[in-house]
């Protein structure tokens, strides 16, 4: 029988299939039909979602978690436009995703056809790179070329635009690994004669920290990194998003800088002599006024990324390459450092400034936390949303392996946490997924408890219910003379019950004597997925807390008594 | 700007032509490559004061030559930037190397009898070709250094110059250095 010959669709879904792709995440439409179609034959699983911006934030929680590309599939338009908040977290935080959308057939392209959107155009500034196939016979390239250049280098989202008529006609070309990519390069062993500076200066060095961030976690460059810490006996601190690159209950470790960072881990940034990056990109939220950062110490900074070099710090020695591969060339080289006397004052801010929380007056979001972190000790996948809720889980659930905390961290993007914990359940099914989110974000994706119900997923929500945007509230208070604007979350549902309309099981934690025995019944609830309400108090305040703009001297370890100038920095 | 009586200042001010950097791209021919250039400026807030695409010697490859101002200390990131793009196979910058640069002008203008020998002896001065003479306009043509055009041009503003078309400035490096 002569072979049947594929429609583009089906091109497409053999070309994931070649991929090893287990699942693609989406929501159907016209346009986007040949493709779905396509799937009702394939080994790959459809996962449907309720909102394409849960279905982008599934495949991030997936390909963060996983190491593997997440694949979103939507239709034209609004489908497709849906999907540009979960292409800027992924360009943000450099995770790869590829998202095949629907268009219009390509005769009617720029014709203002039935749900039409220039989605090409649309999302330029937030894709690693895109395509808009204008011929069928591109199919297999353009998606190798998309998955090689979503996840190599630094990795970041692919969108592939697919006219309908692409997808319903023939595609006849066979599959190929020829990529035609002349101006993409992957950086990967780092520049001999700079690795050798930068042991120099290492060896040199009286009071080095090593500042790990994302690159880390991507390049998987944990090891090394602590290889290198130990070999020197240097600390090491972390960005929001390099938790767990570096095990945080090392003994040097510091926890998180920046913003909202331990006391510790900012003086000691602030009184370093070498601060060495590590695939981290020297954000504003870690660095505070630049002009103020760091003055008197030597700088190196080693990324796969060469835009980052000098964009907001200009290093004394810059490494290109990738994070683990130059960290493994730069270990030999170096040698313990005279570092006692330093190692010894970050141990005193260590324990002059630690973490704490009241114990009285209420459920405190810190304490739940707290007992989270117990709880899973590092074993379980732990994903965040974005405000208070995020900067007390990232100071008290301590990361303690790689891609175990998933976080919306450049993009700060509302709405990320509970979607992209089913996306990690999905790609990690023996392990344990907990979301934890506040009121506000989870009500921007929360209707995906429907697609973690219908999977019988057993990923876990932890919704720290204060009834108001928590940190708009924070700083209101702090800045804008407690002159509440648009922070109020008055009219949220209740909970539990929201939950239980979906078949979720909807547990409550209102009293600090509950949580404990709350927390254990849901980690141990596996037949499906649960959500837990910690009714917290209304009025609490992360701290520690640099203001934005402010330099990392100004940091408040406690809520000042003082009215506050408002702050610098944008956000 | 409108036609004034007096001659007006020959150059622009040193201080004024270091915000100007002229940068090569060597990108692949596909359609959205400009615009994906485009956005790497105007996200840093820099203005494109000249842009000339054309193809390479071999099809699939394109050339840009782009003016643009903008502070200069920005303006190494944006060519990192630049060159981070998929389709960019490398971009350069040119700034104050000595690269062959040369731009070309169509200057059109109405040319009553009386301002005609005047016109003409502007044009003899810095070689420009009259290439439509026509009862009551001239189109004059021009190339060289684009300094020399903007000379050429402030020259003839007292005449009255209701168009000029400029190629912008295209450049190659010299010898076996790379554009």
């Amino acid at each position: 029988m002569p072979q049947k010959i594929p429609s583009g669709g089906e091109k497409i879904v053999q070309c994931l299939e070649r991929e090893g792709i287990q699942y693609v995440f989406g929501l159907s439409g016209g346009a986007a039909m040949p493709m779905f179609d396509a799937l009702v034959d394939s080994k790959i699983k459809l996962i449907l979602t309720r909102h394409e911006q849960g279905a982008t934030h599934m495949a991030d929680g997936y390909a963060r978690s996983t190491g593997r590309p997440g694949v979103v599939l939507v239709t034209s338009g609004p489908g497709a436009t849906n999907t540009v908040t979960g292409l800027l977290t992924a360009q943000m935080d450099s995770a790869p995703i590829i998202v095949f959308c629907g268009q219009v057939n390509a005769v009617s392209l720029g014709k203002d056809a039935f749900q039409e959107a220039d989605v090409t155009g649309i999302t330029y500034p937030v894709v690693k790179h895109s395509y808009l196939i204008k011929n069928a016979s591109d199919i297999p390239r353009i998606v190798r070329e998309a998955f090689h250049i979503a996840t190599t280098g630094r990795p970041g989202p692919v969108l592939i635009d697919v006219p309908k008529d692409i997808g319903q006609g023939p595609c006849t070309a066979p599959f190929t690994d020829q990529l035609d990519l002349p101006g993409y390069t992957v950086p990967s062993r780092g520049d001999e004669e700079a690795i050798t500076r930068a042991a120099k200066l290492l060896r040199e060095s009286r009071r080095p920290i090593l500042y790990v961030g994302q690159g880390a976690v991507i390049a998987d460059a944990g090891k090394a990194i602590t290889a290198l810490a130990e070999k020197l006996r240097a600390p090491v601190v972390n960005t929001l998003l390099g938790k767990g690159a570096v095990d945080e209950t090392h003994p040097l470790h510091l926890g998180m800088l920046g913003m909202h960072g331990t006391a510790y881990a900012n003086k000691a940034v602030a009184d370093c002599d070498l601060i060495m990056s590590i695939g981290a990109r020297w954000d504003d939220r870690i660095t505070g006024r630049v002009s103020d950062f760091c003055t008197r110490a030597v700088k190196i900074h080693v990324d796969i990324d060469p835009a980052e070099f000098g964009k907001i710090i200009t290093p004394d020695v810059a490494i290109l390459g990738d994070a683990r591969l130059v960290l493994e060339d730069l270990v030999p080289q170096v040698e313990m450092a005279d570092t006692q006397e330093w190692l010894a004052q970050c141990n005193r801010w260590r324990k002059q400034y630690p973490l704490r929380y009241p114990k009285q007056g209420g459920l405190r979001a810190q304490h739940v936390l707290d007992r989270l972190n117990e709880l899973t000790r590092g074993e379980a996948i732990l994903t965040t949303d974005v405000g208070q809720h995020q900067m007390w889980a990232a100071q008290f659930c301590l990361a303690r392996s790689n891609r175990h905390w998933l976080t919306s961290g450049g993009a700060g993007t509302m709405g990320f946490g509970f979607p992209s914990a089913i996306g990690a359940q999905f790609g990690n099914p023996k392990r344990k997924v907990w979301a934890i989110v506040g009121d506000g974000g989870f009500q921007m994706t929360c209707s995906e408890l429907a697609t973690a119900a219908i999977h019988k997923l057993p990923v876990k929500c932890l919704i720290i219910n204060n009834n108001y945007l928590g940190m708009i509230r924070q700083w209101q208070e702090m800045f804008y003379d407690n002159r509440l604007s648009g922070a109020d979350l008055e009219g949220n549902p209740d909970f539990v019950k929201l939950a239980q309309a979906y078949g979720v099981k909807g547990l409550r934690i209102r009293r600090p004597a509950d949580v404990d025995r709350v927390l254990a019944q849901a980690h141990a609830h596996d037949s499906g997925p649960c959500v837990v309400v910690a009714e917290v108090v209304k009025e609490d305040n992360v701290f520690p807390m640099i203001p934005a703009g402010a330099s990392l001297a100004e940091m408040l370890i406690e809520k000042p008594k003082h009215r506050l100038e408002k702050p610098t920095g944008s956000t | 700007m409108s036609a004034s009586p007096a001659l007006p200042a020959t150059a622009p001010a040193p201080a004024a032509r270091t915000q100007l950097h002229t940068i090569s791209l060597f990108v692949n021919n596909k359609p959205g490559v400009l615009v994906r250039v485009a956005l790497v400026f105007s996200r840093r807030g820099f203005n494109i004061e000249s842009l000339v695409v054309s193809p390479g010697a071999e099809g699939r490859f394109s050339r840009m030559t782009i003016v643009s101002s903008g502070a200069a200390r920005d303006l190494g990131q944006i060519i990192l930037q630049l060159a981070k793009l998929v389709d960019v196979v490398h971009a350069i910058d040119h700034t104050g190397d000595d690269s062959y640069e040369t731009e070309i002008a169509l200057v059109k203008m109405f040319a009553p009898i009386d301002q005609r020998t005047q016109i003409l002896q502007i044009a003899e001065h810095f070689k420009a070709k009259v290439v439509d003479y026509g009862a009551d306009s001239l189109i004059l043509q021009i190339h060289g250094p684009s300094e020399k055009l903007d000379a050429f041009i402030d020259l003839l503003r007292p005449f009255k110059l209701p168009e000029i078309v400029r190629s912008g400035k295209l450049l190659m490096a010299r010898g076996v250095r790379v554009t």
